[in-house]
């Protein structure tokens, strides 16, 4: 009984609260495969670039976020459907996906593509070009003419790689980078592709109040530099 | 914050190998992939007798003599067995929620006047939200989870169902002509003659449904639930020294040979649990099986 009473009590409680705030709690979609971006770490949370930037935005706009993770295909379906609130998830603001969703403001420059392959005299032009699906990376390789092979998530691309089913993977180069860094097999092309607008968060069309609150959260991260310090430890790109 | 389960793996760049996998295999993100087998039993657990169930009551409908009934679970059978299990898994599930969340919309939100579409947009208002926006995260796992269970309920209750209709009808004619001669009315017939006989028939469907059952659980990935392939997937995946504590290459393969070794001896399991199943229900059956039982006991 006592048990039934509290009960009753906390869902009051909490449908009070879904009142009084369009968004008390404001649940933050990433997918938790694309470090620096953002990644699973040992404890099993989301951690990265993203992870620190949303956090702090959060603080500034004084609100109560969240962290959830859902997989790269099906995350801007789950957006609109109002399974969370936002996607914080390294996606870049592309015309395409603006037909769906709105973005913030960008809080990376756009951040240069790269080749990774297992020698530095790849074709890139007509080999087979491996990327992860649904990103600007897949498109750019299908609108130049090279075969493009597709992957549900990142860590695919790189293995298709490895084992000869593809030429090359292209991808952001903060992703590649420490890939790169640790693979003495693998060589990053010193050719790069600028595609896409930069980085920003995705949210409900509908949601214009919390595209704007985070649009200004970003834009006083930017003013004061914190944004840029954040960029370089995690060594994002091109500061603002 | 980290607390290792051993003292030693505050530093694992100085360990043994043996230590080293010790700590490797217990950080927080390995229990992640423990829960996951848990999650994916649970469901089993759960699941199978929800679709047995719902199988059980579909194949009465079908073989109802009332005709909308008949016709309402011929229907079910035939449209949830002709839709693709991704198909279904990946809208049925979507428009599940939005259909509750609009119930629940029109209920306690009478006078919100913006539309609930809203181009691609689904809104409702935040009170309407299932679970609520405020829910705790694993309130919000648990709802996915109960989505989870009633979309394979459904999936393989029509599948269930087939496979009892077959069953309720391959028990021999003379036995209910039988009870009918002995006064039974139907629905005794139906209960005391052909649900008691008819599970020998209906067995070895179960079991290869129960098999498929296993293997799809991967599905659950569909659903927003992280399942063992997708910890294997993210576990094994390349781990840069930047991003970790324990980088390692690539070992998807070991941790996709270890689910194999799973589901193989999973799969061995429940073949031996179903062989035994079946000895017990053909004893004093009219069936070839029946007939050895009773000639080796001779």
């Amino acid at each position: 009984m006592k048990n039934l009473v509290l009960t009753t009590a906390a869902i009051a409680l909490s449908a009070g609260m879904a009142f009084a705030g369009s968004h008390s709690v404001v649940r933050m979609g990433t997918e938790g495969a694309y470090p620096p971006y953002n990644y699973i770490d040992d404890n099993g949370e989301v951690a990265g670039f993203e992870r620190e930037l949303g956090d702090e935005l959060c603080a500034r706009a004084e609100l109560t976020c969240e962290w959830v993770t859902n997989d790269w295909d099906s995350i801007i379906p789950n957006l609109v459907s109002g399974n969370y609130d936002t996607i914080i998830a390294g996606m870049s603001i592309t015309d395409e996906r603006k037909e769906k969703i709105d973005f913030t403001t960008n809080y990376t420059q756009p951040d240069p593509s790269a080749y990774l392959a297992m020698s530095a005299d790849v074709d890139v032009a007509n080999g087979v070009i491996a990327a992860q699906a649904s990103t600007i990376q897949a498109s750019y390789i299908a609108e130049m003419g090279a075969t493009l092979l597709e992957f549900a998530t990142p860590e695919e691309t790189i293995a298709a790689v490895r084992n000869g089913e593809a030429d090359a993977v292209l991808a952001d180069a903060a992703y590649l980078g420490p890939i790169a860094a640790e693979s003495a097999d693998m060589v990053m092309l010193e050719q790069t592709v600028l595609i896409g607008g930069g980085v920003g968060m995705g949210i409900r069309k509908s949601d214009t109040e919390l595209r704007d609150k985070f649009t200004a959260a970003i834009e006083s991260m930017k003013a004061d530099g914190s944004l840029n310090a954040l960029i370089a430890k995690y060594e994002i790109g091109e500061p603002f | 914050m980290r607390c290792p389960i051993f003292s030693f793996c505050a530093d694992p760049d100085t360990l043994g190998q043996l230590q080293w996998f010790l700590c490797y295999f217990t950080t927080a993100k390995h229990a992640g992939l423990y829960i996951a087998v848990g999650t994916v039993l649970l469901l089993l657990a759960v699941t199978a007798p929800v679709a047995l169930a719902f199988g059980f009551a579909g194949a009465v409908a079908a073989r109802s003599s009332f005709l909308p009934v008949t016709l309402f679970g011929r229907g079910y059978i035939a449209i949830v067995r002709g839709v693709p299990d991704i198909a279904f898994f990946l809208f049925f599930i979507i428009a599940l929620d939005q259909f509750l969340e609009w119930i629940r919309h029109n209920i306690k939100c009478p006078d919100w006047t913006d539309p609930i579409r809203q181009g691609n947009d689904f809104v409702v208002c935040q009170a309407a939200k299932l679970p609520l926006g405020t829910a705790p995260q694993w309130v919000h796992e648990s709802y996915g989870f109960a989505l989870a269970v009633f979309t394979f309920s459904i999936v393989f209750g029509a599948f269930a169902a087939n496979v009892l209709f077959g069953a309720m009808q391959a028990v021999p004619h003379a036995q209910t002509e039988t009870a009918a001669a002995y006064g039974m009315t139907q629905r005794q017939t139906f209960w005391r003659i052909v649900v008691p006989q008819m599970w020998v028939y209906a067995l070895p469907g179960l079991g290869n449904l129960w098999m498929v059952l296993i293997k799809a659980t991967p599905l659950l990935f569909l659903l927003g639930i992280e399942d063992i392939v997708y910890w294997a997937r993210e576990l094994g995946g390349i781990k840069t020294a930047r991003f970790t504590d324990y980088p390692h290459g690539d070992w998807r393969m070991w941790y996709f040979l270890a689910l194999l070794v799973f589901y193989l001896a999973f799969t061995k399991v429940s073949e031996v649990f179903l062989d035994r199943v079946m000895k017990r229900l053909t004893h004093g059956q009219a069936t070839a099986g029946g007939e050895a039982q009773r000639k080796g006991l001779a």
